[in-house]
C-alpha cells in the first residue's frame, strides 16, 4: 500500500455543484441536528465523485467548513481511507487485487501488464494522461480470481494477455465488456453448474 | 460505593471510575502511556493491561470501567507476558537512539521497557522511518520515535482547544501532524512535549542542551502573567535551561503557558550585570560605592516632594515593600506608584482588584461575562479554565467586544460601555441572564479600567451584584483579571499614589529625581529628570536612565508574589545574579545605609515579617479612603477597546527572549500569507 499523501499540484478553490450540493444537504439532512459532522464520509465521495475521481485540499477545506468541523478532522478521514483519492487518477482507474487469493492465482501478472501498459508506477498517469492503475486489497470477488476493477466494473479470470487486451481498449477510450473473461456466468462453476439444477435462480 | 479486589486486596471505590483509577487507589502502579487523568480515554497503547477473572483475554484497565465484584489481578505472569508483548511491538518500530534523545533519563518508554522490554528484537525487518513535522518554533518533532497514544492530539483539541495536530494515514503510515505542517496556534502548545510519553515531541529551544539528571530543580511560581503558576526550574550552574509545571489543581492544574515555558532564555540575554553610570549619552562601568555615592547627593540637593518611585510588573512584594519603606522612612515623601498609567482601582477594599471567584470557581460558573478583558493572551492559564467550564458545562459566554478566537465559542455585544450601564441597571436581556444564573461570572479586565468612566462603571457594576445577591459569603461574581505578576502584590502593600495624579505630574516633568523599579512600560518623555533605574534587563527603562544599578531576576532571588485570586506564593531563588548584580532589596537596603548610615532592615527574614505584618494590618484595617464617588452625570460613553499587550513581549525577559520571538515571527509570517488555517 502507498503513502497516502495530498498531490503536489493542487486546485485553487473548490465548491460543490448544484447537484452536489443537493445530494450532500440530503446527506446532511439525514442526521440529528448537531452531529452532521458525522457525513463527512459520504460528502469526500460526492467530492470525489465530482472532481474526477479524486479529493483536492481545497475540497477537503470546503467540506470542513460546510459541516464546521476542524480541516485537520477531515484531513485524517481522507487520509485514512483508501477509497479516497488525493492525486489525480486516469480517467480510467484500474485497482488490481493483489490479497492472497488473487495474488495465488497470478495477480501480479496482471500488475506486469499495468506495468507495460499504463505506467512504470502505481498511481501514476499513463502518458496520455487517461488512466493510472493501484494496488488495491481485497475487492471480495475471490471466486474470480485474478481480478481488477476498472471505474465501476469488475474484470474477473483474467491472466497477463486478457489484461493486456482490455487495458488496450481503454487506451483506445472503448469501454471493455465486464464480468467473466473465461465464460462463467457470474461466480458459477465454468462449465454449467452441477447442482441446485431444478432452481432456476439460484 | 462498588467492592472490587485487587491483587487480592478489597477496596472500595467510587462509582464512574476505570479499573486503572481503582488500582492506583489500591496501591498498584499500572503502567500507561497513552492514559493522562485530564484527557479523555483513548484506548490505544494497550500497555495497561491486567488480568480479570472471568475474562479470557487481558483487559486493558484504562478503557474498562469498575464495575461490582471485579477480580483484579496485576501481578501475575499472565499480565506479565501480556505486558512484555505490548512492548515488544511498541519498540519494533522505535529506533535505538536513547543516546541522542531528548527524553532520555525522563523517558516513559525508556523506563517502562526497563521492566517489560525485551533484550532482544525479533523484529527483522527494516525499521519505520517517519519525516520530521513542522510544529513551529517551540515543539522539536522526533516522529519516528512515536508510539502514537494520540496524547498530543487530544490535548490539542481538548485542553487547549485548537484542533490543529491529529493523525494522519492508517496502520504503519500513521503520522501525527498538525494541519500542512503548519506552526500549532496556541499558547498552551509547550504542554505537548510534557504529556509526549517519548522523545517525539520534544522542546526545540532545548535541544540536546542537558540531561535531567545533570540539572539542578527548584520548584517555584511563575511571574509571567499573574496566575502565579507552579513551577519547576532547572538550572545548569548559572543560566535556567527550561522551565517545568508544576501540578497545583487550584491554579495551573497541570498546565503552563509558552511564555513562561520558553521566556527562560530571556534570562541570559540584555542582563545588566554591573552599575552603570551616564556620562556625556553613554554608559561607563561603575562600581557600587561610586553609584550610591551619586545617588546619595542626588537626593540631598532635591526636594523630596520632587522624588518619585515606581515599582514594575515582575518585582517581588519583599523588594516592593522595602521600595516603599525606603520612601516613607529614608526620603519621606510618599510618591510611590506601582501602576504604569492612571487607570482605576478600587484600594480600599481588597475585593475590588481580586480575582474574587477563585480559578477553580470558574469551573463552578454558569455564566462568564467578559468586560474589556482577552484572557487568552492575558491570563492563558484562566482561559484554558474557562473553557474547560465550557466543554464540561456547556457554560455560557458573553463578551463586551468581539476580540476574535478565544478557543471557545462566545456571544459578543457591541464594545460600548454604554452598553454596560444598560446592562447593570437592568435593561438590557444580558442583565436577565445574569439574574437567572446562579453563580454569574463577571471578569472586569484592565483595558475596563483604563476606560473614562471606569470607577462610576466599576460601582455600578458592584451595587447592581451586591443588590442581587451576587456577591454574598458563598459566591463572589466580581473579578478583576489582572496580568501581570505584582500587581495585586503591590497593591495589598498599598504601593498606589492616591490623592494627587502623580502620572500628570510625571509627563509635565515636574520630578526631578525618578527611581524605576524594574518599569519598563511608562509612558512619558524624559527632559531633566535624573532617573535611577533598577532591574535585571537592559530595556526601556534602563534606556533612559542615568544610573543603573543591576537587580535580580525571579529566578534569582526568593520573594513572596500574590496571584490574581489573592493567593500569597513564594518563589524560590534557583540561580544567582550575575557579575556584580546583586538581590533586589538588598541594593535597596545598603542605599538607604549610606543614606542614613542605618539599614532598614538586619535581614531577609525582618524584611518579611514587618512585610506580614503590614498586610495583616491592611486586611483589619477596612475604612474607606476613597468616599466621593462619581456620579452617572460624569459618564461618557465610548467606545472600549480591548488593549492588551503582544503576548510574546509582555515583560522584560521575554523582550530579551530568542524564543518569544522566534514565536512572535511565526505567526506574523501565517497571517501575512493568509492561510489562516
Amino acid at each position: 500500500m502507498s503513502l497516502r499523501r495530498p498531490a503536489k499540484n493542487q486546485p485553487e478553490s473548490f465548491e460543490f455543484s448544484p447537484s452536489s450540493l443537493e445530494a450532500a444537504n440530503a446527506i446532511v439532512s439525514k442526521y440529528p441536528k448537531g452531529k452532521q459532522q458525522s457525513s463527512v464520509m459520504a460528502l469526500l465521495y460526492i467530492a470525489q465523485k465530482q472532481n474526477n475521481n479524486w479529493i483536492p485540499l481545497a475540497a477537503m477545506k470546503y467540506i470542513g467548513k460546510f459541516l464546521d468541523m476542524p480541516y485537520i478532522k477531515v484531513y485524517e478521514v481522507a487520509t485514512f481511507y483508501t477509497m479516497y483519492n488525493l492525486a489525480p487518477v486516469g480517467k480510467y482507474f484500474v485497482q488490481v487485487c493483489t490479497t492472497t487469493p488473487c495474488m495465488i492465482r497470478g495477480a501480479y501478472k496482471l500488475v506486469e501488464a499495468c506495468k507495460e501498459k499504463i505506467s512504470k508506477n502505481e498511481s501514476e498517469l499513463s502518458r496520455d494522461k487517461s488512466c493510472s492503475w493501484m494496488e488495491v486489497e481485497c475487492l471480495g470477488a475471490c471466486v474470480n480470481a485474478p481480478m481488477m476493477q476498472i471505474n465501476d466494473y469488475y474484470y474477473e479470470d483474467l491472466d497477463k494477455e486478457k489484461t493486456l487486451k482490455i487495458l488496450d481498449k481503454i487506451l483506445n477510450d472503448e469501454t471493455p465488456k465486464p464480468g467473466s473473461y473465461r465464460g462463467r456466468v457470474n461466480n458459477e462453476p465454468e462449465n454449467n453448474r452441477k447442482t441446485l439444477m431444478d432452481l432456476k435462480n439460484a | 460505593m462498588l467492592k472490587l479486589k485487587v491483587n487480592d486486596i478489597d477496596i472500595e471505590v467510587e462509582e464512574g471510575l476505570t479499573v486503572l483509577q481503582a488500582c492506583e487507589k489500591a496501591g498498584v502502579e499500572i503502567p500507561r502511556f497513552c492514559y493522562h487523568e485530564k484527557l479523555s480515554i483513548a484506548g490505544n497503547c494497550r500497555m495497561c493491561l491486567v488480568e480479570m477473572e472471568k475474562s479470557p483475554k487481558p483487559v486493558a484497565s484504562c478503557a474498562m470501567p469498575a464495575a461490582e465484584g471485579m477480580n483484579i489481578k496485576t501481578n501475575t505472569a499472565f499480565v506479565e507476558k501480556a505486558r512484555k508483548g505490548v512492548m515488544e511491538f511498541l519498540l519494533a518500530n522505535h529506533p535505538l537512539d536513547c543516546p541522542v534523545c531528548d527524553q532520555g533519563g525522563e523517558c516513559d518508554l525508556q523506563d517502562q521497557s526497563m521492566f517489560y522490554g525485551v533484550d532482544k528484537s525479533r523484529f527483522k525487518e527494516n525499521k519505520r522511518y517517519v519525516p520530521e513535522k513542522n510544529m513551529g518554533p517551540l515543539i522539536k518533532t522526533h516522529m519516528t520515535r512515536c508510539i502514537h497514544c494520540t496524547r498530543c492530539v487530544r490535548f490539542a483539541t481538548e485542553i487547549a482547544g485548537v484542533s490543529e495536530i491529529g493523525a494522519i494515514g492508517r496502520g504503519e503510515d500513521m503520522q501525527i501532524t498538525t494541519y500542512l505542517e503548519q506552526s500549532v496556534q496556541s499558547e498552551l502548545s509547550g504542554n505537548v512535549i510534557d504529556l509526549c510519553p517519548v522523545g517525539a515531541l520534544t522542546s526545540k529551544p532545548y535541544v540536546f542542551e542537558a540531561r535531567p539528571w545533570e540539572l539542578k530543580k527548584t520548584e517555584s511560581i511563575d511571574v509571567m502573567d499573574a496566575v502565579g503558576s507552579n513551577i519547576r526550574i532547572d538550572t545548569y550552574g548559572w543560566e535556567v535551561k527550561r522551565v517545568l509545571p508544576l501540578i497545583n489543581e487550584d491554579i495551573n492544574e497541570e498546565w503552563i503557558s509558552d511564555k513562561t515555558r520558553y521566556a527562560c532564555d530571556g534570562l541570559s540575554n540584555q542582563r545588566l550585570d554591573t552599575p552603570f553610570i551616564k556620562y556625556n549619552r553613554k554608559f561607563e562601568k561603575a562600581n557600587w560605592e561610586e553609584v550610591f555615592k551619586i545617588i546619595k547627593s542626588k537626593i540631598k540637593e532635591t526636594p523630596k516632594d520632587k522624588i518619585a518611585g515606581f515599582v514594575g510588573d515582575l518585582t517581588n512584594m519583599e523588594t516592593s515593600y522595602i521600595f516603599k519603606e525606603f520612601f516613607d522612612r529614608t526620603l519621606d515623601t510618599r510618591n510611590y506608584e506601582c501602576r504604569s498609567s492612571n487607570y482605576y482601582v478600587g484600594i480600599n477594599e481588597r475585593e475590588n482588584y481580586l480575582f474574587n471567584s477563585s480559578i477553580n470557581g470558574i469551573e463552578e460558573s454558569d455564566l462568564i461575562f467578559l468586560i474589556g478583558s482577552n484572557p487568552r493572551f492575558e491570563s492563558t492559564i484562566v482561559n484554558a479554565r474557562i473553557r474547560k467550564s465550557f466543554v464540561n458545562n456547556s457554560t455560557k459566554i458573553i463578551s463586551l467586544n468581539d476580540i476574535g478566537d478565544l478557543t471557545y465559542p462566545y456571544q459578543s455585544l457591541n464594545g460600548q460601555t454604554k452598553t454596560i450601564v444598560d446592562i447593570f441597571e437592568g435593561n438590557n436581556q444580558v442583565s436577565k441572564k445574569i439574574l437567572d444564573s446562579k453563580k454569574p461570572l463577571i471578569i472586569l479586565g484592565e483595558s475596563f479600567f483604563k476606560s473614562q468612566s471606569s470607577e462610576f462603571l466599576f460601582n455600578l457594576i458592584k451595587n447592581f451584584l451586591k443588590k442581587n445577591n451576587k456577591i454574598n459569603d458563598e459566591w463572589n461574581s466580581l473579578n478583576k483579571l489582572t496580568s501581570d505578576a505584582s500587581t495585586v502584590g503591590s497593591l495589598d502593600l498599598k504601593i498606589i499614589n492616591e490623592g494627587k495624579n502623580i502620572f500628570n505630574e510625571l509627563k509635565s516633568n515636574n520630578f526631578e529625581i525618578i527611581y524605576l523599579l524594574g518599569q519598563d512600560n511608562l509612558n512619558f518623555t524624559k527632559k531633566d529628570e535624573f532617573i535611577i533605574y533598577q532591574g535585571s534587563h537592559g530595556d526601556k527603562g534602563a534606556d533612559i536612565a542615568d544610573i543603573i544599578l543591576p537587580g535580580a531576576a525571579y529566578t534569582e532571588q526568593s520573594g513572596y508574589f500574590t496571584n490574581l485570586e489573592g493567593k500569597l506564593q513564594k518563589a524560590y531563588k534557583a540561580s544567582y545574579p550575575p557579575g556584580k548584580a546583586k538581590e533586589d532589596w538588598q541594593i535597596i537596603n545598603e542605599l538607604a545605609e549610606i543614606m542614613n548610615n542605618r539599614k532598614l532592615f538586619n535581614d531577609k527574614d525582618e524584611l518579611k515579617s514587618s512585610m506580614i505584618n503590614f498586610i495583616n494590618l491592611q486586611k483589619e484595617n477596612k475604612t474607606p479612603i476613597n468616599v466621593n464617588q462619581s456620579t452617572k452625570e460624569d459618564f461618557k460613553n465610548e467606545e472600549l477597546v480591548v488593549d492588551y499587550k503582544d503576548y510574546y513581549f509582555s515583560n522584560v525577559i521575554a523582550r530579551s527572549s530568542k524564543t518569544m520571538l522566534d514565536c512572535h515571527n511565526s505567526k506574523i509570517k501565517i497571517k501575512k500569507t493568509g492561510t489562516d488555517g
